[in-house]
C-alpha cells in the first residue's frame, strides 16, 4: 500500500508529462469529440496549475464553436449528476489524475 | 418728418371732447395746411370748403382762449342713484370720465411670463435636435420688441432676419409662428389593430448523466490503458513473427471466421423461422397428450409431428435410422436402395428436430448406404455400411464430405452388402471399434487406429454349422448371409446374428468358429434382431414372413409370435419399458405392442403413410422423448409422438414409491415370461 502510494505520485508526475486522455463516457459525434479533447489538452497545457482558468478557457472555446451554454468541470475528485443536451456530453480522464466533465445545457 | 407726423395725432387724441370741434378744426386746418401745402405742391391752388367761415383778418388774429380739460363731454355730470340702505336718492360724487374710443387686443406675450415659458418649453421639445446658437437670443428680443413700433419695414426686415436666423441656426428657442402666416393642422392615420402572438419552441432533447471522479478511478483507468497498449504491442510483435510463415493461412482464417460467424447466425435464424412456422408441431411435441386415451384403453395413438425430407433424397429409400445418444434431437438417416437392380448413389443425412426443413449434415456417398450406427460416447463418429461392401466412418467434426476412414478391397472390405454395423466399447487402448455383418457371411471387427481401419474377422457364418462334412469328406464351409446383428448390452461378448435363411445365431466374440446356439426363427430372411434393453434374456426378431417373434435366448422356441399381415421391415424395443416394442410394415402401418397390457394384440396399429405410395422401412425410438421416427422408401422420415397409453408405467400401490428403473422393468418382463413358462412346464 505504501509502495503504491509512493509510486502513484511519481507515476502521476510522469503521467503529467506524457499524457493521453482516456474517454470514460461520451455521446458526442466524433468530430465534436476530437475538437473538445483538443481544446481540453490546449487548456491543460496552458493552465497547468489553475483548473479554473483552464475550465474557463475550454468553456469559452466550446461556446464559440458549438454555441449556447457549455459547462466545464475540471478536478481531481468529484461526483456529479447533470442534465445535458443529447449528444453533448464528454467525461474523460486526463493527465493521470485529472477528470474533466463537459456538457451543454441551456 | 415722419416722426413728427406720428407724434402729433397721438397728442391730439388725448385731448378731451370739448375741444373736439376746435381740434377738428385744427385738424382740418392742419390737414388743410398739410393738404394745402400738399396741394400747393401738387397743384398750386387753394381750395376752400363750401361751408368755411369767412373771417376778417382782424378776427383771424384774435386770440381765443380755450381751456382743455380732461372731462368727458358725453359723461353725465350728475348721476343719482337710489340707495336702499338710506332709503333716498343719492348723488354719485365721482363720474367716470373715461371714454374708450378704440380697443385692440394684441397677441403678444412677454417672454418672461409663464405662458411664454410654457410655449418655449413646448417648442423646445420639437426643435431639440437642431443645433443651438445663443446668438439669435438678442436678436429675437429685438424682434419681439419691434412689432410694438408697428413699422412695416422694420417688421418685414426683422421677419426676414428671423427666418434667416431660424434656417441658419438650429434654434434653442422655439420659433413662434404668427396666426396669419402659419396654421397648425393635425391628422391621425389609421393604426393597424394590434395582435398578441407568442410561441414556444420544443426544447432540445436532454439527458441526465452522473458519475464520480476519484483518484483511484483515474489511476485504475490509466493502468488498464497501459496494460492494453502493452498487450497490443505484444500481439503485433507476435503477428509480425508469425506473418512471414503463415500469411496466407491467417488470411484464410479471417475470411473463414467471417463465414463461420455468418453461418452460425444464419443457422440460428433458420431454426427460429422453422420453429415459428412449425410452432404448433413444436407445441404438440412438447405438451400434447392425447386426452382421448383415457377412454380408449388399452389402445393408444401416434400423433404425427414433423416430416423430414430432402430433395435430393427423394429417390432413395431410407435404409437406416439411428438416434444420437448425446444430442437426443439429432438423428441419422441412411439412404440407399434395397432393389438389387436399382443401385445408385446413397446419402447419409443428419436431421435435428429443431430444423425440420433441411438436414444438418449431408454426406453423399458413391454407393447406397444400408446401415449406420452412431457411437455412444463419441457421438461424432458414425459407422456406415455400404451396398458395395465397404464400411466407412464419418467424423462429424471434420469439415469434409468424405469419411474419415474407409475400407478398401485391400483392407478387408466385404464382398457383399454390409447389412449391419455396431459400435463396440472402446478397447483398452482407447481405440474405437465396430463390427459389421454382411451377406458374404463374415462378421468383421474393425478398429480405428490412427488413420487406418484394421479389420479382423470375428466369425465366419456358415450354413449348417461351423464345420460340416461334405460329400467328398472335405469340410465344406458354405457361408450364410448375415442380415442383422445385435450385441448384448450387459454381456459384451454375446451377440446375435440373423441370416438370410431365417436363422438367428447366438455367438460369442471369444469363439470365432462356433455358434453358441441357433434359433430357427423365420422362414425368410431375418430383417432385424434386437436385445431387450432391460431383460437380459429376451430378444425380438422380425422378418418378411409377416411375423414378429419375442424370444428368451435360453429357450429355442419363441415366447411370443405376432402376425402382422404384411412384411415387417423393422422392429424395435422401447427404451422406457421392457414390454413395449414397435414394428413397421410395408403396408405403411406402425404397430405398437405392450406385452404387459395385451399379450396377443397390438395396442396401436396406425397407418402412417398411404399404402399405395410408400412403404415403411425402418423405425427408431428416441432415447429420451416419447417420439419415434419412421423411414419410408421415398427418402422421407416421419416423426410421431406416442400417446400416453403407449407409454404406460406399471400402476403403483398406494403408499409405495413409484417403482421405476431397470429392475422393475426386468421384473415386469420376467413376470410375463414366467406366465408362459409355467404353463409350458406344467404342460411338459
Amino acid at each position: 500500500m505504501a509502495d503504491d502510494g509512493e509510486e502513484a505520485p511519481e507515476e502521476n508526475r510522469k503521467r503529467r508529462t506524457h499524457t493521453f486522455p482516456i474517454v470514460r463516457h461520451t455521446d458526442m459525434p466524433k468530430p465534436m469529440k476530437t475538437e473538445a479533447i483538443a481544446f481540453c489538452m490546449a487548456a491543460f497545457e496552458k493552465f497547468a496549475n489553475n483548473n479554473e482558468h483552464a475550465a474557463k478557457m475550454v468553456k469559452e472555446a466550446m461556446d464559440k464553436k458549438f454555441g449556447a451554454a457549455w459547462h466545464v468541470v475540471i478536478g481531481e475528485s468529484f461526483g456529479f449528476g447533470v442534465t445535458h443536451e443529447t449528444k453533448n456530453l464528454l467525461y474523460m480522464f486526463f493527465g493521470g489524475n485529472l477528470a474533466v466533465c463537459l456538457w451543454k445545457f441551456c | 418728418m415722419p416722426t413728427s407726423n406720428a407724434a402729433a395725432p397721438v397728442k391730439k387724441k388725448v385731448l378731451g371732447a370739448k375741444s373736439q370741434k376746435a381740434t377738428n378744426k385744427r385738424k382740418e386746418e392742419d390737414d388743410d395746411n398739410g393738404d394745402s401745402s400738399w396741394e400747393e405742391r401738387v397743384q398750386g391752388k387753394l381750395i376752400k370748403p363750401a361751408d368755411q367761415l369767412e373771417l376778417t383778418d382782424a378776427e383771424l388774429k384774435e386770440e381765443i382762449t380755450r381751456i382743455l380739460t380732461a372731462k368727458n363731454p358725453h359723461a353725465p355730470q350728475n348721476i343719482v342713484r337710489y340707495s336702499f340702505k338710506e332709503g333716498a336718492f343719492k348723488l354719485t360724487s365721482a363720474v367716470d370720465q373715461m371714454a374708450v374710443h378704440f380697443v385692440l387686443d394684441g397677441c403678444l406675450i412677454h417672454q418672461d411670463s409663464d405662458e411664454a415659458r410654457r410655449l418655449a418649453a413646448h417648442k423646445d421639445l420639437a426643435e431639440e435636435s437642431l443645433a443651438v446658437d445663443s446668438g439669435p437670443g438678442e436678436e429675437k428680443t429685438d424682434i419681439l420688441d419691434a412689432p410694438r413700433d408697428g413699422g412695416e419695414e422694420e417688421e418685414a426686415g426683422e421677419d426676414d432676419r428671423a427666418d434667416s436666423v431660424a434656417s441658419k441656426t438650429n434654434n434653442q428657442e422655439p420659433k413662434s409662428t404668427n396666426q396669419f402666416n402659419y396654421i397648425q393642422r393635425a391628422s391621425q392615420t389609421l393604426n393597424n389593430a394590434l395582435r398578441d402572438r407568442s410561441c414556444q419552441t420544443t426544447p432540445p432533447p436532454r439527458r441526465n448523466y452522473s458519475a464520480a471522479a476519484s483518484q483511484w478511478d483515474i489511476y485504475d483507468a490509466y493502468v488498464e490503458e497501459l496494460h492494453k497498449q502493452e498487450m497490443k504491442k505484444e500481439q503485433q510483435k507476435s503477428r509480425k513473427d508469425g506473418d512471414k510463415n503463415q500469411k496466407k493461412l491467417t488470411l484464410k482464417d479471417t475470411a473463414g471466421d467471417d463465414k463461420h460467424e455468418m453461418r452460425t447466425a444464419i443457422k440460428l435464424l433458420e431454426r427460429m423461422v422453422n420453429q415459428n412456422t412449425c410452432h404448433e408441431i413444436a407445441q404438440d411435441f412438447k405438451y400434447f397428450e392425447d386426452a382421448a386415451d383415457e377412454f380408449r384403453e388399452p389402445e393408444g395413438t401416434l400423433l404425427p409431428l414433423w416430416k423430414f425430407s430432402y430433395e435430393k433424397a427423394k429417390l432413395m429409400c431410407v435404409t437406416a435410422l439411428c438416434w444420437n445418444e448425446k444430442y437426443p434431437d439429432l438423428f441419422a438417416v441412411g439412404l440407399g436402395s434395397y432393389e438389387f437392380s436399382k443401385q445408385g448413389r446413397g446419402m447419409v443425412l443428419f436431421y435435428t428436430l429443431k430444423n425440420c426443413t433441411f438436414p444438418e449434415y449431408i454426406f453423399p456417398t458413391p454407393s447406397g448406404v444400408l446401415c449406420l450406427d452412431i457411437h455412444k460416447k463419441h457421438s461424432y463418429l458414425v459407422a456406415v455400411g455400404f451396398y458395395d461392401g465397404c464400411v466407412g466412418v464419418y467424423n462429424l467434426k471434420n469439415k469434409g464430405l468424405e469419411p474419415q476412414y474407409k475400407s478398401t478391397s485391400n483392407t478387408g472390405k466385404h464382398t457383399d452388402p454390409v447389412w449391419q454395423v455396431c459400435w463396440q466399447k472402446d478397447d483398452l487402448d482407447n481405440k474405437q471399434s465396430f463390427y459389421s455383418v454382411s451377406s458374404d457371411g463374415r462378421v468383421v471387427s474393425w478398429t480405428l487406429i490412427q488413420n487406418e481401419l484394421i479389420f479382423s474377422d470375428a466369425i465366419r457364418l456358415s450354413l449348417t454349422g461351423p464345420v460340416s462334412e461334405g460329400p467328398d469328406g472335405l469340410g465344406e464351409v458354405t457361408t450364410a448371409a448375415g442380415t442383422c446383428m445385435d450385441f448384448h448390452r450387459q454381456m459384451d461378448s454375446l451377440f446375435l446374428v440373423g441370416t438370410e435363411e431365417g436363422n438367428i445365431h447366438k455367438c460369442s466374440r471369444s469363439y470365432s468358429s462356433q455358434y453358441l446356439h441357433t434359433f430357427h426363427a423365420h422362414n425368410t430372411a431375418v430383417d432385424a434382431v434386437k436385445w431387450n434393453p432391460f431383460h437380459p434374456q429376451v430378444f425380438i426378431s422380425c422378418s418378411s414372413d409377416w411375423t414378429v417373434k419375442v424370444w428368451d435366448h435360453s429357450v429355442s422356441t419363441p415366447m411370443f409370435t405376432f402376425e402382422l399381415n404384411a412384411s415387417v421391415g423393422d422392429v424395435s424395443w422401447a427404451p422406457y419399458s421392457s414390454t413395449v416394442f414397435a414394428a413397421v410394415t410395408i403396408e405403411g402401418l406402425v404397430h405398437v405392442f405392450d406385452l404387459s397390457i395385451n399379450k396377443y394384440q397390438a395396442i396401436c396399429h396406425q397407418p402412417v403413410v398411404s399404402r399405395n405410395k410408400s412403404k415403411l422401412t425402418h423405425l427408431a425410438f428416441n432415447p429420451i422423448h416419447p417420439i419415434i421416427i419412421v423411414g419410408d422408401n421415398r427418402g422421407c422420415v416421419i416423426s410421431l409422438k406416442l400417446s400416453p397409453n403407449l407409454r404406460k408405467k406399471p400402476k403403483c400401490k398406494k403408499g409405495q414409491e413409484l417403482p421405476e428403473g431397470h429392475e422393475v422393468e426386468v421384473a415386469k418382463m420376467e413376470k410375463i415370461l414366467s406366465l408362459l413358462r409355467d404353463p409350458e412346464q406344467s404342460a411338459h
